[in-house]
């Protein structure tokens, strides 16, 4: 037993937690059932902005943050969701780690009132590893609005511990809250929590092991917490009592062990697990007065139109094409306003640079290579970005996106792949490296693969705005609604196709280097909450717009830079970039390419965000020099380099069946710890791209229609 | 009032019972008795997603997907309800 305080921390960091805790803080866990709103409660505590939506699952790694209440500091971990501490995904892995292990002053176990008894099940284990808990049952708004009435006094005298009432959302009882995480961290309150009761033959069990196991050290586990998860023998539980508590598993216990099981015949695991939902049951009953008739009703109703048979599918595609209709009709004009304005700005400039007598290079590296790079992302990218999040998340906070994977699942089924790849495919729709992190959330390690392997053909927000400017230009010109209608229908293909080749490729996977039937899938279906309007608007254009933006400008700058040195230095009288260019035009050409759109995807790598203004800088360095103020011009410039709607279409379809960028390789290097996979990961979308452009551009060929 | 055990996928829609017998191992097995379907817990049969399978119940008042695999190794007692 010699690790101390210190290396199980050490220990419980590695797994996920950063930055590293701050000394003298209180530290306080937050933890609960999978969408019971922690995230919300912590992001109001810290003041920090933890991605919220209603799903379950959507925090897998944990993130930290402080706060100070009455002169002093707490550091609040927001662990991933989870049903149990005895089960076996990665991320409830890091829970129980956490708790068990790191043994934080304060573990506030975080409940959904309107599901109290099932919430209570997680509870109760909890309550079993440390007295030091406060029970905080959050939506109470909901619940009331249900009619589901809980005696908050009530329970917290069953359960012997702190129970607080919140509404998160509203910011209801977080001062409660604070005042009794305060309490019982600080020692003024010491909770004695009930204690469980098993039946007499796992009871004997538990005594005769407990002596023979060495105290935990200090901070310990009890010994009767450790005795009764050797008795269940689950691996991953022991793999970890090993790990962190350096308990040993020889000599006597092994023998009083073995002895213990074979007396208790089949699962004495499963006695314990069903004790305690027993138990849930119980303090339930007692602690909630059930709601008089049926108290999800509305749920039941927009659930029955949403996923039925005839409706389901046509919603979701009409729901999608909304989205689209409303970012391109939206984006168009802001779009031309903020272009209109950087060229301005550009005048201006371009005067004080005259006029200070900077006009060769250095005019311009820095104005037409970095400014106009950036300007392009801001102008094209910015705005549709800034619709289409916040509708997104939207969705999202209202808790349609599990009715998708609902809906999904039997494709996803038949794929062979896991129900929830339906909701990492989503969030691959923000941004494909937060969708490959969310991969964590399916258990079986085959499928998590598959999940990972596949995010890429669902186009993120870098690669949307590419799409919808093409299918604008090339298909929406005037700017009406017939042709706004039909740019919408342009992308909302591309990502039907997308989710095809998601499916199509996981079935691939499956049958060849993943082989391997589905695993088990339990997916929850969270009641419908009404959307936070104004926090949406100001979160999802704070913390998704400017922050993809900040990126694509990161990474444009220096792009800018160089392709403008590209485009202007000269080997054999012919710039680098039309030697490169030239050199991937056959390659380009086969699959309804050029030179230029392929050296565009390949300077992409970064961010994708980026490739369109290549596209246009490229065009521009070879000679035809133009003002870009409007998409019209764009096309202009486009058509001037020969592009037809052939060109069009095969560019959009390999913006959507291309390689990762950079990030979301670097990504899944770290999920995978393989460099293999994520070399597949990389040739996979970018093979399927070829063959697809190649296809679709030798066939419309063949048959003359490229016009 | 009463028949015999049926695996949960075939409780028709609308219809309830109670849990009787899991026939799952290991993990998967686990994973249901965290959801709290231990023996007696009352099911309720919601919906069936647009291509049949999944198919959600009310599991101890949360509403919870199942494949027919999982489902399948939930053995019930349907319990009739008066009309």
């Amino acid at each position: 037993m010699g690790l101390t305080g210190r290396s199980t921390w050490v220990g419980a960091l590695k797994e996920g937690l950063n930055p590293p805790l701050p000394p003298g803080d209180y530290v306080v866990a937050l933890s609960g059932n999978p969408n019971t709103g922690k995230s919300t409660l912590f992001n109001r505590l810290t003041g920090l902005r933890q991605h919220t939506g209603n799903w379950p699952g959507k925090t897998v790694a944990s993130a930290a943050g402080r706060y100070s209440f009455k002169g002093q500091n707490f550091t609040l971990v927001d662990l991933p969701g989870t049903y149990s501490l005895l089960a076996h995904s990665p991320e409830e892995e890091v829970a129980r780690n956490f708790i068990c292990f790191a043994r934080p002053d304060v573990t506030v176990v975080v409940t959904d009132a309107t599901c109290l008894e099932r919430n209570l099940i997680l509870v109760l284990q909890i309550l079993e590893i440390t007295n030091k808990v406060v029970v905080c049952v959050n939506l109470i708004d909901e619940a009331e609005r249900k009619k589901i009435a809980v005696d908050l006094p009530a329970l917290a005298r069953e359960l012997g511990v702190p129970v607080v009432g919140t509404n998160a959302r509203a910011g209801r009882g977080l001062e409660e809250l604070k005042t009794a995480v305060y309490r019982v961290a600080s020692g003024l309150e010491r909770p004695e929590p009930l204690s469980l009761c098993y039946d007499g033959d796992l009871e004997a069990a538990v005594g005769g092991l407990e002596p023979l196991i060495a105290s935990p050290g200090g901070r310990g586990l009890s010994r009767r917490w450790v005795a009764l998860r050797l008795l269940e023998g689950d691996p991953g539980v022991i793999n970890s009592l090993q790990k962190y508590l350096d308990l040993g598993l020889s000599g006597p216990l092994r023998q009083a062990l073995l002895t213990a099981r074979a007396r208790l015949g089949e699962n004495p695991g499963e006695r314990a697990a069903t004790a305690i939902v027993k138990k849930a049951e119980a303090i339930g009953s007692r602690a909630m007065a059930p709601a008089e008739g049926r108290h999800d009703h509305w749920d039941r109703k927009i659930d029955d139109l949403v996923t039925s048979r005839l409706w389901g599918f046509p919603i979701m595609l009409a729901l999608l094409g909304v989205i689209f209709w409303i970012t391109i009709a939206g984006a168009n004009y802001p779009s031309e306003l903020l272009a209109a304005g950087f060229l301005w700005l550009e005048e201006r400039l371009t005067d004080i640079f005259v006029a200070a007598g900077w006009e060769g290079w250095v005019y311009g590296l820095l104005i037409e290579g970095v400014y106009r790079t950036l300007t392009w992302v801001v102008s094209v990218m910015l705005p549709p970005m800034a619709i289409f999040f916040p509708l997104f998340t939207l969705l999202e906070d209202l808790g349609y996106l599990p009715r998708v994977a609902f809906n999904l699942d039997g494709l996803f089924k038949k794929a062979r792949a896991h129900g929830k790849q339906a909701l990492t495919m989503c969030m691959g729709f923000g941004c494909n490296a937060a969708g490959v992190i969310s991969c964590r959330i399916i258990e079986s390690p085959r499928e998590r693969m598959i999940a990972i392997l596949t995010n890429n053909f669902v186009p993120c927000n870098g690669r949307f705005p590419i799409l919808i400017a093409l299918s604008t230009i090339f298909l929406a010109r005037g700017g009406g609604i017939w042709e706004n209608l039909l740019a919408s229908a342009a992308v909302m293909a591309a990502v039907v196709l997308g989710v095809a080749a998601t499916l199509l490729v996981s079935r691939i996977l499956s049958e060849t280097v993943l082989k391997g039937l589905p695993s088990s899938f339990a997916l929850e279906m969270p009641p419908y909450r009404k959307p936070q309007v104004g926090r949406i608007l100001i979160r999802s254009m704070l913390d998704r717009t400017l922050f993809v933006l900040a990126r694509a400008v990161l990474v444009a700058a220096p792009a800018g830079l160089v392709i403008w040195l590209m485009a202007n230095l000269e080997v054999k009288g012919l710039s680098l970039v039309n030697h490169a260019a030239a050199f991937l035009q056959p390659v380009g050409e086969l699959i309804g390419l050029d030179g230029y759109i392929l050296l565009a995807f390949l300077l992409g790598l970064p961010a994708n965000e980026i490739v369109i203004p290549i596209i246009i800088m490229g065009y521009l360095s070879s000679g035809s020099i133009m003002e870009l103020e409007s998409l019209a011009d764009l096309q202009a410039l486009f058509v001037a380099n020969g592009w037809t709607w052939l060109t069009a279409v095969c560019t959009m379809l390999f913006t959507l069946n291309h390689f990762p960028c950079g990030t979301t390789l670097l990504t899944i290097r770290r999920e995978t710890g393989s460099l293999k996979w994520t070399l597949l990961s990389f040739l996979i979308p970018t093979l399927a791209g070829f063959a697809v452009c190649f296809v679709v551009a030798q066939t419309v060929r063949l048959l003359g229609l490229a016009g | 009032m009463k028949n015999g055990l049926i695996p949960l996928n075939k409780l028709s829609i609308g219809s309830c019972g109670t849990v009787k017998m899991l026939t799952q191992k290991g993990p998967a097995r686990r994973r249901m008795l965290d959801l709290g379907l231990v023996l007696d817990t009352p099911v309720e049969a919601l919906r069936k997603s647009p291509y049949g399978d999944p198919t959600a119940y009310r599991i101890r008042g949360a509403v919870i997907a199942l494949r027919a695999e999982e489902a399948s190794r939930i053995l019930v007692e349907t319990i009739s309800v008066d009309d």
